[in-house]
């Protein structure tokens, strides 16, 4: 047992990494989601005193922050650091020693975030932890206005697993650049592999702001610093740059790893090659670029003038541009296909659907005069919790049950699949969908309760009970990797007669991946090899 | 574990790929490189905007020789890398006392500057918003400049020690690499703090 937990501490192959990168995003993930529940439960009848504001304020600050930086990044970065080198014919990545490094500073950000359930309180009896809000605005954050070490463990917290996230990152791109197996020119990498290089770029250009902007919070406080002291000259609105700097770009870090599962999944399931390629990858360089320069869509509200919300708008909807390419490459690619409906299949196709929802409405709040109603409304949360949901956390979902094979050498049952996607869906619909609602009728986000007079209580018991189908669907899903990491059935090397090299090694692979570094001379080397007579590589 | 699909090996004539250290000491330097964008524009931002004394052209003065030195000192890290390249470790070892030299006085310039503004000038980090941002402006790069120190240092003990080779060359070059950057930060750090700024 000892022997047992001292080879996974110290372990620095990229799949131990990986894996256990996903394990303490689930876990976040179920906290997160907790305090979800309690939230929804506050707010599921009017003048409700379930929780005080003070813990509803914390429970938001908490589930924001934790979803953002212990869930999100570190489960995307779990696959990455799976798949990305098996993908490639790599055995390890390119710097091992710095992957382990990054992987426990981030966790241990983690764990200095939840200290502050313990610690936050300091000499002051201020209180436990964080209740800032994600972002933290200006001067909220001040020693002034936070007293305390609540503030203190967020941003110390947020800063360490930013260095993690830099370090990752840096690992990746570096392991796609130098160490790709023989033949692997860039344009024969599969294509979750050039979504990773893109948000390996990103991770540098929006990370590092929220990074610096973390020490000059740091300074503020601990220095006494004036950065965003209003009293001193200092500006809340230069926090808010810096902050959504860092904030929308982060949204696509998130989503491209999403649609890199996609790419790699839908074809698998339609038999067909992925239509459009070199679209697909033109299209996410350029979501890239322009995702650097739509921040200021957030802060329409502060009154930045006529010419600064007409720049952000038209780069917003830009982008929109860009990902359309991306969905009708996906649906082009279905087309004609033989779909296999699996579970993973299942939640792939949801995505199709919600992603281009989730799209819809932020094209519309990237109308500036549109969003001056709408800013800071129910309406919001309902549009980025259907990107974050319905899009990412649904790849989220169909990759465990894709890949899930190959990190454990068993199936994941699909029967409980089943039940999962379905008890998901109706969930995700009642919760998201009837979200918009309230805030169009005005419901502001972050009150901890309302009165039973403004028109919004059925609305909120509707989203409130879609909630529980997604906590017990979630559950289904916990049982079902314990359960199936025993007694699923067996999945042989390559369960999905897929493609890409990670299916040519035994499932779980062995530490060293490949017994000989592999040859490649296409895109799809496992078609060519199961294909000798129509080999893709006679077209390249 | 059942066997897996043997995915056939053949050799492949001439298949060359970046060097990981390069490429892994670029991203560093595209990340620090958007860290520094904000402290500067966090400067420029807050140009001007202190409510009390004392203003930058009251208390700065351009460190001239200062960033004579460490502009210097990218030159005698390329040519240690050169020489080392060249096999002539001696010479190499030089230019990297050279190195390290030349920024030492770089860091010694600003000590001494800090400890002009802090006990006769009386400007302190809390001071104003200048003194919050130049602090944390000219800090962040002294310690970045501290850092490429203590591994330029350490790579001159190892030079000394004789355990410095060639196959040495392509570290060293990674790390004149971060050198060249913390420079050319300065450059960028010089133009905003002492001469916009002042």
């Amino acid at each position: 047992m000892l022997q047992f937990l001292h080879e996974w501490i110290t372990t620095v192959d990229h799949k131990k990494i990986g894996i256990m990168y996903i394990l303490y995003a689930l876990v976040f993930l179920l906290i997160a989601g907790l305090e979800a529940i309690l939230m929804r439960i506050q707010l599921a009848v009017p003048n409700n005193t379930f929780v005080s504001p003070q813990v509803f304020n914390r429970l938001f600050t908490m589930h924001g922050t934790t979803m953002v930086f212990f869930v999100g990044m570190p489960i995307l970065f779990g696959f990455g650091n799976y798949l990305v080198p098996l993908m490639i014919g790599a055995r390890d990545m390119a710097f091992p020693r710095l992957n382990a490094f990054s992987f426990w500073i981030s966790a241990f950000g983690g764990l200095l975030l939840y200290f502050s359930y313990f610690g936050g309180s300091g000499l002051y009896g201020a209180g436990s932890a964080p209740d800032v809000g994600w972002w933290a605005y200006a001067p909220l954050t001040a020693r002034v206005f936070s007293p305390g070490h609540s503030t203190d463990y967020w941003t110390l917290s947020i800063f360490l697993s930013g260095i993690g996230s830099i370090g990752t990152a840096l690992n990746l791109v570096a392991t796609t650049l130098c160490m790709r197996c023989p033949g692997m020119k860039l344009s024969r990498m599969p294509l979750l592999v050039w979504l990773y290089l893109v948000t390996g770029v990103l991770v540098f250009l929006a990370v590092s702001p929220l990074t610096a902007a973390q020490i000059m919070l740091c300074i503020d406080r601990y220095l006494g610093g004036h950065f965003f002291d209003t009293q001193a000259g200092g500006s809340a609105v230069l926090w808010m740059h810096f902050f959504w700097i860092f904030g929308h770009p982060e949204v696509y870090v998130l989503v491209l790893p999403a649609f890199a599962f996609a790419n790699e999944i839908v074809p698998v399931f339609s038999r067909k090659a992925i239509f459009g390629y070199p679209a697909m990858v033109s299209a996410t360089v350029g979501i890239g670029f322009i995702s650097l320069t739509v921040w200021a869509h957030h802060m329409f509200t502060v009154g930045l003038g006529a010419g600064a919300n007409a720049f952000f708008t038209f780069s917003t909807m830009l982008i929109a541009i860009f990902t359309g390419i991306k969905i009708f490459n996906w649906v082009a690619t279905l087309w004609g296909g033989n779909i296999h409906f699996t579970t993973a299949m299942k939640f792939t196709i949801a995505f199709l659907f919600q992603f281009p929802a989730a799209g819809l409405t932020g094209i519309m709040l990237s109308v500036s005069p549109f969003d001056w109603q709408l800013s800071h409304s129910y309406f919001v949360v309902a549009h980025f919790h259907y990107v974050l949901v319905g899009a990412i956390l649904f790849m989220i979902f169909a990759a465990f049950y894709f890949w899930y094979p190959k990190m454990t050498g068993r199936m994941l049952n699909d029967t409980l699949g089943s039940w999962h996607f379905w008890l998901f869906v109706i969930g995700f619909h009642l919760t998201f969908d009837f979200m918009h609602i309230p805030g169009m009728l005005g419901m502001p986000r972050r009150i901890y309760t309302y009165e039973a007079d403004r028109g919004w209580a059925i609305w909120n018991m509707i989203v409130s009970s879609g909630a529980v189908f997604q906590a017990v669907a979630v559950l289904l899903f916990a049982w079902n990797l314990v359960r199936s990491y025993f007694k699923g059935d067996p999945a042989g090397p390559d369960p999905w007669d897929a493609w890409t090299l990670e299916w040519s090694t035994s499932s779980p692979p062995p530490s060293y991946n490949f017994a000989v570094i592999p040859t490649v001379e296409s895109r799809r080397p496992l078609w060519d090899l199961k294909h000798p007579e129509d080999p893709d590589s006679q077209y390249e | 574990m059942t066997t897996a699909v043997p995915v056939p090996h053949q050799p492949v004539e001439e298949w060359h790929q970046p060097s990981r250290g390069i490429v892994g000491m670029a991203c560093l330097i595209t990340a620090e490189s958007a860290i520094f964008v904000i402290f500067v524009t966090a400067y420029l931002y807050y140009l001007g905007k202190s409510l009390t004394g004392p203003a930058p052209h009251d208390v700065l003065d351009a460190p001239i020789f200062a960033t004579v030195c460490l502009l210097s000192s990218s030159i005698t890290v390329h040519f240690s890398v050169h020489e080392l390249r060249a096999v002539r470790i001696a010479r190499s070892a030089w230019w990297l006392a050279a190195t390290v030299l030349l920024g030492s006085i770089f860091i010694g310039f600003t000590a001494f500057e800090w400890y002009d503004l802090i006990n006769h000038h009386g400007l302190t980090i809390s001071t104003n918003l200048f003194g919050t941002t130049f602090y944390s402006l000219v800090g962040l790069h002294a310690s970045h400049v501290l850092v490429g120190l203590i591994l330029l240092s350490l790579a001159l003990i190892f030079s000394i020690a004789g355990k410095v080779t060639e196959h040495h060359a392509e570290r060293l070059e990674v790390l004149s690499l971060y050198w060249h950057f913390v420079d050319a930060v300065w450059v960028v750090v010089f133009t905003v703090v002492y001469i916009i700024g002042r």
